[in-house]
């Protein structure tokens, strides 16, 4: 929990990472180029105070990630998204049996969420279905960019990925993480594109969809799609850091998703170990869209308290203490926030 | 056959007409190009002149940016340097990046596209061009409507869906909108609609709150990345943030923190100890 100025704020994360990248568990010159992309994008964002050691972010363990988030970071719950990633390490990015293991000795703190390929076809839905007994499946998390022997990259609306989905419907893995990532067949169109989310929450209406990083680099084609879809989710992830070195940009970012998905369906993230939510929730907290952007809306407490922790709670059902509720809202709606209002009344003007 | 002699400076503004595509901007401006190195070619006796051998590298700000668009500027840049009088050969290289190896043996070779990326191509990267050279006229169309909003407070949201050309004041963004028009084919007449689709029409006063709300989404998407891709390729490799041109567009009013802060003076004075 987070207090300032006599307001109190729930704080799930919902997207943190257990991961070694050691050089020992490096396989290939990938292993190495993705986690020093990682370190770049650390060092690129996060206040000069809060940068690690190179060393450090090779690896930071179990004891910790409970400091950093619930002891230093306010965190009350986090959710583990992790990425598989067995072409670049030994035994993949995401340290799958001790985010395990750290969640099972912290219930009340920790989620975690296992990864699918839809490439392992009927090998890999036998594996779903025991890894869903086995962790105690609410979601999972797919790095649509995955490498895998000859292919570099899947979409949501291959055949086998239906397959999968299907599997998670009948399991109760009902929150479906997506992160777009650069390599994808065929290479001919923008392997960021995110319209194969489109399709999927359309026939899969039961699940929800959180597309991370609010779909960037293609911020407007995630909001356009959203706003379409109720359940499709906006996850911070990487957008979270802009709002210390680029405020009017993340202002931006978050007015968009305001006016395109509504305060219901945006949810916060850390997502650690790339950056720390200590900082992060503070600064949220005390952010406020610049004046001269008279386009976006304020932000409110209500607003903060929802994206900090409120929606994530919905769903994943944590329980959130009654003196952190807020009162249940409606249904989600679709259709960007305000422009029929805005519509209607400049027509009146026209 | 080669003729004539070609200096750095004609690769470099051969250099400048290559778009990141994603961006929108010339790679020289980005501060992709790492290093321009021109040889003259061994000449035996009694064959003709063969040239100059133009030696370029190029870097990116991540290993894991797109292979696609890390082809296409490279592949884009080859051609650029190919047809200046007196290159004898090419050789472009894309350095540190996770498909160099690939990316790099498919120009040398020639191998276009398809040769390069086998399995993984299937027609060509047209498609994915002509994407963000529409997002690219969006984005401009947008700067200019938002500036007229800016700038006449009165007007309303609805009334930008008839503004024409001609009622844009002259300056960088409505330039700008006029060579995006004209990438995609656009006619740039005095009274043609600003708010258009990729194909010039436009849109029922209904419409118009929301394409022009789409649009904006479709510009601060490509500020945001052309800014954080400048920032991630000073972060990557310390001192290429001189080799880069400042972008106007989306960028943070100078007192905030900038991400490169080894670049700056520091803003207050340590006091030295007494």
């Amino acid at each position: 929990m987070y207090s300032k100025d006599g307001n109190d704020y729930f704080v799930v994360d919902s997207h943190i990472a257990l991961w070694d990248a050691r050089e020992e568990n490096q396989r290939n010159i990938h292993g190495k180029q993705f986690i020093d992309c990682f370190y770049d994008y650390h060092r690129n964002l996060s206040p000069e105070t809060e940068v690690w050691t190179y060393e450090d972010y090779l690896y930071q363990g179990g004891a910790r990630l409970m400091k950093d988030l619930f002891q230093d970071g306010y965190v009350d719950h986090a959710i583990f998204q992790p990425a598989y990633l067995n072409e670049f390490y030994n035994t993949g990015f995401g340290q799958s049996e001790e985010a395990f293991a750290l969640a099972e000795a912290h219930p009340d703190k920790l989620t975690y969420n296992h990864n699918f390929d839809p490439r392992n076809g009927e090998q890999g839905l036998d594996q779903l279905r025991a890894d869903a007994e086995k962790y105690h499946l609410k979601g999972v998390k797919l790095y649509t960019a995955e490498w895998h022997g000859e292919s570099r990259g899947y979409k949501l609306t291959d055949p086998w990925a239906y397959r999968y989905l299907e599997a998670c419907r009948e399991l109760g893995i009902k929150n479906i993480h997506v992160h777009k990532g650069p390599t994808i067949r065929p290479l001919d169109r923008d392997a960021f594109d995110v319209a194969d989310i489109d399709n999927v929450a359309t026939d899969f209406t039961d699940l929800n969809f959180v597309v991370e990083h609010v779909g960037l680099p293609r911020l407007e084609d995630f909001c356009w799609i959203a706003t379409q879809e109720p359940n499709v989710y906006g996850g911070l992830a990487v957008a979270m850091p802009f709002i210390h070195s680029r405020p009017r940009y993340f202002a931006q970012i978050m007015g968009e998703l305001l006016y395109w998905i509504g305060e219901d369906r945006i949810l916060f993230s850390s997502d650690y170990a790339i950056w720390t939510p200590k900082w992060l929730v503070e600064k949220f907290v005390d952010f406020q869209i610049p004046a001269d952007m008279t386009e976006y809306t304020q932000l409110t407490t209500d607003i903060k308290r929802k994206v900090l922790g409120l929606n994530a709670a919905k769903l994943y059902d944590i329980e959130v203490p009654a003196a952190l509720r807020l009162p249940v809202a409606d249904e989600t709606a679709t259709g960007p926030r305000g422009a029929d209002e805005t519509v209607a009344a400049e027509l009146q003007n026209a | 056959m080669p003729v004539g002699r070609v200096g750095e400076d004609e690769v470099q503004r051969a250099l400048g007409t290559v778009l990141d595509p994603e961006l929108d901007e010339p790679i020289t401006d980005l501060g992709f190009v790492r290093s321009v190195a021109l040889r003259r070619l061994e000449h035996p006796a009694g064959t003709d002149f063969p040239g100059t051998e133009v030696v370029v590298h190029l870097r990116l700000p991540t290993s894991f940016c797109s292979p696609n668009f890390a082809y296409l500027m490279a592949s884009d840049a080859k051609d650029a340097i190919s047809v200046l009088d007196g290159v004898g050969r090419v050789v472009v290289q894309l350095d540190d990046h996770h498909d160099s190896d690939l990316i790099n043996a498919g120009l040398a070779a020639d191998a276009g596209y398809r040769g390069t990326f086998k399995h993984e191509a299937e027609q060509d990267l047209d498609e994915l061009r002509a994407t963000f050279q529409r997002k690219a006229h969006t984005a401009a169309m947008e700067r200019c409507l938002t500036a007229l909003l800016r700038a006449e407070p009165d007007r309303s949201e609805l009334s930008v869906g008839s503004v024409r050309l001609h009622e844009l004041s002259a300056g960088r963004h409505t330039d700008a909108l006029v060579r995006r028009r004209a990438a995609l084919g656009l006619p740039s007449d005095a009274d043609s609609l600003v708010l258009v689709d990729h194909e010039g029409t436009g849109y029922p006063p209904d419409d118009v709150p929301m394409a022009l709300r789409r649009a904006r989404s479709t510009r601060i998407s490509i500020d945001g990345n052309a800014h954080f891709c400048r920032g991630l390729l000073a972060t990557r490799y310390p001192g290429s943030d001189s080799d880069q041109v400042a972008r106007p567009d989306g960028a943070e009013p100078l007192n905030a923190e900038p991400s490169n802060h080894h670049t700056l003076l520091p803003l207050t004075v340590k006091e030295i100890g007494s």
